[in-house]
């Protein structure tokens, strides 16, 4: 067999089994989405009806509380950004990275001091890359989050939101997550989570013309408000970390059937210069055994005389 | 009477048991509560312990819920838990042993939820 030829077959043995790793990932990943897809269905009705108590005792009663009032110089916020722990998934980590940026810089802007909290491996080496601060940042879990992570992301928000900003505290509390829109599309958005803008609650739980009842708040409206806005705010990072997580899914899904497309279409190319290879070895061999032949023939004629 | 509770007990990360009901009775942090059909609308604080759910068509569903919230209003009725747990889904065994190992460490909360998990399973 001939160098080039040799070099060729190598080639096409070495892509076909990255072609199988890749195949085999993006059946992992496709049989995931719709594992995630199925828990952000089933967190859907807590979501849904927490959404609504908030929305009740924001409107149904006159309680002024941090948490839904906005400060009037807000000077620090937090923004948490929820990233992956691993990446072959396309752009998906730089889109959310790039989005919480341009969150950051709004931010700064508008004279805000900002602190940053990261989710994910991938966003944490970003920052750390470019030695900028991260308050604090948590991996491991991104590919299936359950509801003890998100409390646990939690808790280190509702605390610097609770604190005043003199002590450390922050005054609003932002969100940067990938959305997951259908298996083809996923967009990293950015929504302010605190403080609670009521208008904003109520048309996401589709409930903007209802008329909600009169409550009768149990022990009083301050302590039911008290004790839900964490549970909201846990129940959105939660929700966040779902969607993200279905959305790293799809996106890797992506990523690497057009890995496997690509390696189908580099072993065609490379049988075929192969094949061709192979022929042109061919015939220099016929062309080789014709042109001695008859230099024997012409060398016998020769002597005959 | 009004026509039945529409119940729906939704934790965290599922849909634990919706159905219809006559009574649910559960206990909010300034005392027991109990639901009937056409109560006042309301929204209010649960404490960690048992809820009984009597259904519509006369059984009793009991479930251990660890904090959360109970909201009632046009004759539907939400609890909404972080943790909440059917009787029949507890492993009594397990739950004492849970307790015991708390009661050890000391540890206040997980006693008290091996405790609501160990009511409510008997409860049912």
């Amino acid at each position: 067999m001939g160098a080039q030829l040799r070099v060729y077959k190598r080639r096409i043995r070495s892509v076909t089994a990255t072609k199988k790793i890749t195949k085999a990932m993006e059946m992992i990943a496709a049989s995931r989405v719709v594992k995630a897809q199925r828990k952000v269905a089933a967190s859907t009705p807590y979501a849904r009806e927490l959404t609504r108590a908030v929305t009740a005792v924001g409107t149904g009663s006159n309680t002024k509380h941090p948490l839904t009032t906005e400060a009037e110089n807000p000077a620090r916020a937090a923004v948490l950004l929820i990233s992956s722990d691993r990446g072959l998934a396309g752009a998906f980590n730089s889109n959310a990275i790039r989005a919480a940026e341009q969150l950051t810089e709004r931010l700064e802007r508008e004279g805000r001091q900002v602190d940053t909290y990261i989710v994910g491996r991938r966003g944490l080496a970003h920052y750390n890359f470019r030695e900028r601060k991260v308050v604090e940042s948590f991996a491991g879990f991104t590919d299936e989050p359950s509801y003890a992570d998100a409390k646990q992301v939690a808790a280190p928000l509702i605390e610097a939101i609770e604190k005043d900003t003199a002590d450390g505290g922050v005054d609003e509390l932002h969100i940067v997550y990938t959305e997951f829109i259908s298996m083809m599309t996923q967009t990293a958005v950015d929504s302010r989570l605190l403080p609670l803008s009521l208008e904003d609650v109520a048309e996401e739980s589709g409930a903007k013309d209802e008329i909600l009842p009169l409550y009768d708040f149990e022990p009083s409206a301050e302590d039911v408000l008290d004790a839900l806005l964490p549970r909201y705010v846990e129940s959105r990072i939660y929700n966040a970390l779902l969607q993200s997580a279905a959305s790293k899914h799809a996106a890797t899904r992506r990523a690497m059937k057009s890995a496997t497309d690509n390696a189908g279409e580099l072993i065609n190319t490379l049988s075929r210069l192969a094949n061709a290879a192979r022929q042109a070895e061919i015939t220099q061999e016929i062309s080789e055994i014709v042109g001695g032949a008859s230099a024997l023939a012409d060398a016998n004629a020769g002597s005959d005389n | 009477m009004a026509a039945d509770l529409h119940v729906a007990l939704v934790a965290a990360d599922r849909e634990v048991w919706s159905g219809e009901a006559t009574l649910v009775v559960a206990r909010t942090t300034s005392g027991d509560i109990g639901v009937m059909p056409g109560h006042q609308p309301l929204l209010g604080v649960l404490e960690s312990g048992p809820v009984t759910i009597r259904t519509s068509d006369g059984g009793t569903v009991v479930a251990a819920v660890h904090g959360g919230f109970i909201s009632f209003a046009d004759n539907k009725l939400s609890l909404l838990a972080e943790i909440a747990e059917l009787s029949d889904e507890i492993d009594v065994q397990q739950a004492e042993r849970e307790l015991e190992r708390a009661k050890a460490e000391g540890d206040a909360h997980a006693e008290r939820r091996a405790d609501v998990r160990l009511r409510a399973a008997a409860g049912r």
